[in-house]
């Protein structure tokens, strides 16, 4: 079986919804974070896929600058629910609705 | 025009008082009360001045453009005639008098400044209506009339009867000045301006337009305020509730007269059928002014009523054609009744601020001054032969014949016989018989700067009958006018000997009768021999409570209604339905805020789909 460009991003596809599902019904902050990840590292598998057959390297370029960024965002972010569990004791998100009124 | 500038500054010098009063000198009473003392009596000497050096037949105008909005072109200028200038020396010169007057009568008074502003106010406003030479700049000057009148009578504000009283003058001159403004409105939209003089060349339009007697009426409703004509003369007697020199400036001499001056300088707008309704409103008021001031027992009140009455037969004798003897009458009437007020002003100084005439009596040897000035007034007032009100008053009866008015005639000596009776009523209840109460008893004579005013103003009552007003007053109105000699001004009534006779026989018969009645009385015999109309007399035939029965009845009626519908229907149901909606829907939305991460989370997918949908679905 050939694997075409369209195999890649149906994977994508499913990473992404996983990763998106994951955001949306899951309640620990810790695996809401994970998610994300999953999220953005679908985002880099189409973008090297449409790099590799475009024969183009500007999507290999965006894969390091997210790689880079969502590095840095694991650390701020995971310092910050480092912080969170600190002061309430608690990751899961229904415990943390001190915005509403 | 030599001195051409002179007639801005007389009218901008009170001014200048008022503003120089109120930001810098109000601590100081002599000095605030000498600005302003300086300022009318400046504004005489300029006027004395002017008219030595015109001429007082000069006719001429002085003006500025001051505002032009499509077709209506206003001037703020100034007419200079002998009508306007007589009344410029009549408010300088009376009003000088009046000034040095309330230096002496307001000297104890915390608050002397700020009333001094006040008359500078006044005086200024006065002036303005007398310059005038359009109708809507005399509308700004009547209005600041009854602004200074306001603040004037209602000078003692701690007291609520003056502030009521100030209150009524005000509402009721507002009802007359509505109609004023009204007539001049049609008057600028049929004839297409507000200049009298070009208005007198134009008054063929007026009478093509079949609108003349309402637009005459209009106007005329603003002397009936200003003037205190029936049915809106209930302010003026309850204005005396002011110091006694404003009574005498405002409320006597000058302001009052505004309205008589103002029908003088339009004449030429009335039709014979707006001035026939003129006279009748006139002889009507003096007829009802005199009777009630034959019940009244406060001194001013008497004096107030006697204006009133006095007022009327002005207002009748333009009615009747006769601008001269009005403008006569109106002189004379201010230095004869200026002159009353300023006396009963020293016999209430006397007297500690005791007003009742029956708590008086015998005042004649311990106020000999006041007396003697007093009694010149009167017999002015009574229109005794050689004084001043003599000669004014025989000029509007015999007008009341010359125009074969015959009602009219006997209602105005009707009238000349009420107004001899009520005056010496006051003059022998007052300073003859014996002393009726301790005040009386140490009653003592004012001081200098009291008498001084009086005695200025009792040579006036004396001889202003024949030093040549109704020349000046002539020249202006009748169309072929020759001067007379003095002498002949002296025997002028003589032309006319019948009401000459009927004239001088009713006073001498009211003063008769008050005599036989009031000599040594210690109480009003009247109301026993007169029974139910003595007491309508003193209840000024009921006018106070018919209008508090209907107008203001009606008034707090219609104020009800609209506090009603400001409550239920604008506050309640309008401004309700928006702020409850409001409140309503903010509540509604508040659910969506769950503050839950991931319910915005699912919500922002659900809006991107949504999105994505519309973008690339289609």
């Amino acid at each position: 079986m050939h694997v075409g460009l369209h195999h890649y991003l149906f994977v994508s596809f499913m990473l992404f919804s996983l990763g998106m599902l994951g955001v949306i019904m899951r309640r620990n902050l810790l695996v809401i974070y994970m998610s994300l990840e999953l999220m953005l590292n679908a985002a880099n598998l189409a973008l090297v896929s449409f790099s590799r057959f475009n024969n183009k390297l500007d999507g290999q370029v965006l894969v390091f600058f997210i790689i880079t960024v969502a590095a840095a965002e694991v650390a701020v972010g995971l310092a910050l629910i480092v912080a969170l569990y600190r002061k309430r004791q608690s990751a899961h998100v229904e415990d943390l609705t001190s915005m509403k009124l | 025009m030599k001195y051409e500038n002179l007639p801005w500054l007389i009218l901008f010098l009170p001014l200048l008082s008022v503003v120089v009063i109120t930001l810098f000198t109000l601590r100081s009473k002599t000095v605030s009360s000498l600005i302003s003392i300086g300022a009318v009596a400046a504004g005489f000497v300029m006027t004395c001045l002017f008219v030595n050096a015109n001429g007082i037949h000069y006719s001429g105008e002085t003006s500025v453009n001051w505002l032009t909005i499509g077709g209506l072109n206003v001037d703020f200028g100034l007419k200079l005639d002998a009508l306007s200038m007589m009344m410029l020396l009549v408010v300088t010169g009376v009003g000088g008098a009046i000034h040095i007057y309330s230096f002496g009568y307001m000297h104890e008074d915390r608050s002397m400044a700020r009333f001094f502003a006040f008359m500078s106010l006044f005086t200024f406003s006065m002036l303005g209506i007398v310059l005038a030479n359009n109708f809507l700049m005399m509308f700004i000057f009547w209005e600041l009339v009854g602004v200074s009148s306001y603040l004037l009578i209602g000078f003692w504000f701690e007291k609520p009867s003056a502030g009521d009283a100030a209150k009524k003058a005000f509402i009721t001159n507002r009802l007359g000045d509505f109609g004023f403004l009204a007539g001049i409105l049609m008057v600028w939209s049929l004839l297409g301006s507000l200049n009298f003089t070009a208005l007198s060349m134009s008054t063929f339009a007026l009478n093509v337009s079949g609108m003349a007697t309402i637009a005459g009426l209009l106007i005329f409703c603003g002397a009936m305020g200003k003037s205190a004509q029936f049915p809106l003369h209930v302010w003026l007697p309850d204005a005396m509730e002011g110091p006694t020199p404003v009574s005498a400036l405002i409320h006597a001499a000058t302001m009052v007269a505004a309205g008589v001056y103002m029908l003088c300088r339009t004449l030429f707008l009335f039709n014979a059928e707006s001035l026939h309704v003129i006279s009748y409103i006139g002889g009507f008021t003096a007829l009802l002014a005199a009777l009630m001031a034959v019940q009244q027992n406060d001194i001013k009140r008497i004096i107030a009523y006697s204006t009133l009455s006095q007022l009327g037969y002005m207002v009748m004798t333009v009615g009747l054609n006769g601008p001269t003897p009005a403008m006569f009458h109106l002189t004379t009437h201010a230095f004869f009744k200026a002159l009353l007020f300023l006396a009963a002003g020293s016999v209430i100084i006397g007297m500690h601020h005791e007003q009742d005439i029956w708590h008086m009596g015998g005042l004649k040897k311990k106020m000999p001054v006041t007396f003697w000035t007093f009694f010149i007034g009167a017999l002015a007032l009574s229109g005794i032969p050689p004084f001043a009100g003599f000669y004014s008053k025989d000029s509007i009866l015999a007008q009341c014949l010359e125009q074969k008015n015959y009602l009219l005639f006997a209602v105005a000596v009707f009238v000349a016989g009420l107004t001899a009776f009520y005056t010496f009523r006051l003059f022998f209840v007052v300073f003859f018989g014996k002393e009726k109460t301790d005040h009386a008893k140490h009653a003592h004579e004012s001081p200098l700067i009291i008498t001084a005013p009086l005695v200025i103003l009792a040579i006036f009552a004396t001889v202003g009958g024949f030093i040549g007003i109704t020349n000046n007053y002539g020249s202006q109105f009748a169309t072929e006018h020759e001067a007379l000699s003095l002498i002949q001004q002296l025997l002028e009534p003589l032309k006319t000997p019948v009401p000459m006779l009927i004239g001088i026989g009713v006073a001498l018969a009211g003063i008769f009768l008050a005599f036989a009645l009031y000599k040594n009385g210690d109480k009003d015999p009247l109301p026993a021999k007169l029974g139910g109309l003595a007491t309508a007399m003193k209840n000024k035939f009921y006018f106070d409570e018919l209008y508090e029965a209907t107008f203001i009845r009606a008034h707090d009626f219609l104020a009800a209604v609209a506090d009603w519908i400001d409550r239920w229907i604008l506050e309640g149901a309008i401004i309700g339905a928006i702020r409850g909606g409001t409140d309503l829907s903010g509540r509604a939305l508040r659910l969506a805020q769950t503050g839950n991460l991931q319910t915005y989370a699912f919500l922002f997918v659900l809006g991107v789909a949504l999105l994505l949908y519309f973008v690339l679905g289609k």
